[in-house]
């Protein structure tokens, strides 16, 4: 009886730290959607450079056209978009489902840490493609993505961190193979994706 | 035996008092509407427990005007840190005996 009670505080006790400080409500299905999102962007993106650009005259080499350039543009936009938004949706619902507030300090925080190593990388990336110094845009991509993930995972569940990890993993392998960037941001942005979303979604939501 | 019940801190043994340590130990500070949605309690309930608390010396507090609204934020002092540490390790250890 004792013993009960004495349980009971504890886990009132790690409940509390939790909920105060990591925003739990962060939907593993959003990571699997925005992971199948990033595979179907990378097909276009696969057929863009490399049938496009060969009808164009320039056989299976990378020297892409300005057409071409905006075309990816827009598919990775268009990926990007729809995964934030499927996010926000799925995160908002879950959080409902939870009775957890969606707009406090848990999820300011998140968002905030998230986004400093995110803004620093996409700053960095934008001054070299203005550049046109192609060749590492691949690997910062996942690095900086990678380090907001460590970054962020302090604020939500701990999964988030195995994920920025596993990207960095995938960034240095990159070094090697420049040129196979799309590859390795279908492996990172796709693969990862679903594979930690699904774990997450397996741990956290399906009871 | 004796030396464990001993740990246990009667200054911590209501629900509301451990939900608000708990939030400020992993928190840098908490302002009084944190606390209140945290732990689902009325104004006078959560004042009168962090009352009990400051008389302790486990927490301090801290008023000031953000824009014209009073805002009351409250932090753990190094007391109350360590005073609570010691109550989760009696509690981890009572649990471990039984």
């Amino acid at each position: 009886m004792e013993a009960n009670k004495y349980l009971n505080d504890i886990s009132e006790i790690r409940n509390m730290m939790n909920r105060s400080s990591r925003f739990i409500s962060l939907s593993g299905l959003s990571g699997i959607l925005a992971g199948v999102y990033a595979l179907i962007g990378a097909y276009f993106a696969y057929r863009t450079i490399y049938f496009d650009g060969a009808e164009m005259g320039s056989y299976k080499s990378l020297v892409i056209s300005e057409y071409a350039v905006y075309k990816l543009l827009i598919i990775a936009s268009s990926v990007v978009a729809l995964s934030i938004i499927t996010g926000i949706f799925l995160t908002v619902k879950k959080a409902k489902v939870e009775g957890e507030k969606i707009w406090d300090q848990s999820s300011q925080r998140l968002i905030i840490n998230f986004l400093i190593p995110l803004v620093t990388g996409g700053v960095l990336i934008l001054y070299l493609i203005e550049k046109s110094q192609f060749s590492l845009i691949a690997t910062l991509t996942l690095v900086f993505y990678g380090l907001a993930c460590i970054n962020a995972s302090k604020y939500t569940v701990g999964d988030v961190r195995y994920l920025g990890l596993t990207l960095l993993l995938l960034a240095f392998l990159s070094l090697w193979f420049i040129g196979y960037g799309l590859l390795f941001w279908t492996l990172g942005f796709g693969v990862c994706h679903i594979f930690y979303g699904a774990m997450m979604y397996f741990k956290y939501e399906r009871k | 035996m004796k030396n464990i019940i001993q740990n246990i801190n009667k200054a911590f043994d209501h629900r509301i008092r451990l939900g608000i340590m708990s939030v400020l130990m992993v928190n840098e500070f908490a302002d009084f509407n944190m606390l209140k949605e945290l732990l689902g309690v009325t104004d006078g309930n959560l004042a009168s427990h962090t009352k009990a608390l400051e008389a302790e010396n486990y927490i301090a507090i801290e008023k000031q005007f953000i824009g014209k609204k009073p805002n009351t934020r409250y932090m753990t002092t190094k007391l109350g840190k360590k005073a609570f540490q010691e109550h989760i390790e009696a509690l981890e250890k009572l649990i471990q005996k039984s």
